[in-house]
């Protein structure tokens, strides 16, 4: 059963990345736009070299969300594109492991991103990116996998609604609020003069929190949902 | 799946009546044409019975099997081909035929993929891009899909939309030959000239009503129009 859901789940990934692999469209388009939003904050806040203070982390997670929702939108699109993803719940799989793996394939594609941003708003916002690696990295992974988990189940929701790429950010933003509250108060307490590993963990247990009760409601909602 | 009945199936997109009181029953080996105009609701009926759309009333017994607790050992017995064909565009065929059989789960992979290739007429283009093919190509190419884990039904909607006459001819046989296997075939078309000798059962819809059926072989576009008035 479970061997099951994790094969289908990989074949529905590795699809995925084998199409990104060949177009390099939402990679590319999702990363151009990041580093956009990045650069414009810089512009606007940098005065001298000098950042002001606490304003990274904001900067940081504002840029994974809504370079998040690009990526999560144009990865369905693919699938409403000759109609494939009614090909794909058709198949006599477990639904859940479709939205399992289009959840990877959409969080491998931000974690793509993020590597390239995360140097990015270091260098540009003289942010400690290096002094708790480990930690940092905890906090972008569990507040991305939250993020995609509830934006994955929406995109495909909303794949057949006209008005889809207005109303994926207006429903996904809301939902998300407590991942990015987690995310930027996480990531701020490891920017800060005096880093707080404490609070920082402590997000980061809120996160993994949230990411449980994320995944499992949309694991629990796919089926019924992509059921018109 | 020795059998498909449709009972009482009604389908309500808010206050709008896409299908209603729709009811038939009908055997393997049949080939059963859903036939209408534009609006008749033959792609939600065909979505109904793809498991794909649920009911807002009635239901749909696959065999022994309602479509409420049936789920995926349902699906395992359903191939489709939609009017947009279901193939990634972005993958080559031979791609395409992989991923559609592993996420069937079926054994011996590149044995099934090659025969779907060969039966579709495309082992010598297997490694081209699906965007590169044909309309006809791809039409055969997206039957093979459907076809692939062997289906005991078939739905169809509108398969010979922009076929030229010998794909045409070709998916005709195909469909036959799938008859004759003992599969249950249901297509939705407006092709009367080539449904007409070709089905066995004829359901004419009409503002997602059923208007009638038969199950006369020939003359099909004369009971068409009289069943529409």
């Amino acid at each position: 059963m479970m061997a099951g859901f994790f094969r289908v789940a990989w074949h529905v990934m590795r699809k995925d990345l084998t199409i990104e692999v060949r177009s390099r469209e939402v990679l590319l388009t999702t990363l151009l736009f990041a580093v956009s939003v990045v650069l414009i904050f810089s512009f606007a806040l940098v005065r001298e070299g000098r950042a002001p203070d606490d304003v990274a982390a904001g900067i940081l997670w504002v840029a994974i969300s809504f370079s998040g929702t690009l990526a999560m939108g144009r990865t369905f699109e693919r699938e409403r594109y000759n109609d494939t993803l009614r090909a794909l719940i058709l198949a006599p799989a477990d639904r859940p492991a479709i939205y399992a793996g289009k959840l990877l394939g959409v969080l491998i594609l931000m974690v793509l991103v993020e590597v390239v941003l995360v140097p990015l708003v270091g260098l540009l916002f003289t942010a400690p990116i290096l002094r708790y690696p480990g930690m940092l990295t905890a906090l972008l992974v569990a507040g991305t996998l939250g993020f995609a988990a509830v934006g994955t189940l929406f995109a495909a929701m909303l794949v057949r609604v006209r008005s889809r790429d207005s109303l994926l950010p207006i429903l996904l933003y809301p939902v998300t609020v407590p991942v990015m509250i987690a995310g930027v108060r996480g990531t701020a307490a490891l920017f800060q003069a005096a880093p707080d590993e404490d609070m920082a963990r402590f997000w980061i247990a809120g996160l993994l929190l949230w990411d449980s009760v994320f995944i499992t409601l949309a694991l629990w909602t796919f089926e019924p949902v992509m059921t018109e | 799946m020795n059998q498909l009945a449709v009972v009482d199936v009604a389908r309500h997109y808010g206050r709008r009546k896409a299908l209603s009181q729709i009811s038939f029953t009908c055997q393997a080996g049949e080939i059963v044409g859903l036939l209408g105009p534009n609006g008749a609701g033959k792609s939600t009926l065909l979505n109904i019975l793809a498991t794909l759309l649920a009911p807002s009333r009635g239901s749909v017994q696959y065999g022994a099997r309602s479509q409420a607790e049936g789920g995926a050992e349902i699906r395992a017995q359903i191939g489709m081909l939609g009017h947009d064909l279901f193939l990634y565009p972005e993958l080559t065929a031979r791609e395409n035929l992989s991923f559609f059989s592993k996420l069937y789960g079926l054994a011996d992979v590149p044995t099934v993929v090659a025969t779907a290739l060969a039966q579709a007429g495309l082992a010598d283009r297997a490694d081209d891009f699906v965007s590169g093919y044909s309309r006809g190509m791809r039409q055969r190419l997206a039957l093979e899909r459907a076809l692939l884990h062997g289906p005991q039904l078939i739905l169809l909607d509108e398969p010979f939309t922009g076929l030229d006459q010998s794909s045409t001819a070709a998916l005709v046989a195909r469909l036959q030959e799938r008859q004759r296997a003992g599969c249950l075939i249901v297509l939705a078309t407006h092709d009367l000239d080539v449904a007409d000798g070709l089905l066995t059962r004829a359901i004419y819809l009409k503002n997602g009503r059923m208007v009638g059926s038969d199950t006369e072989t020939r003359g099909l576009a004369d009971r068409y129009r009289q069943a529409l008035q």
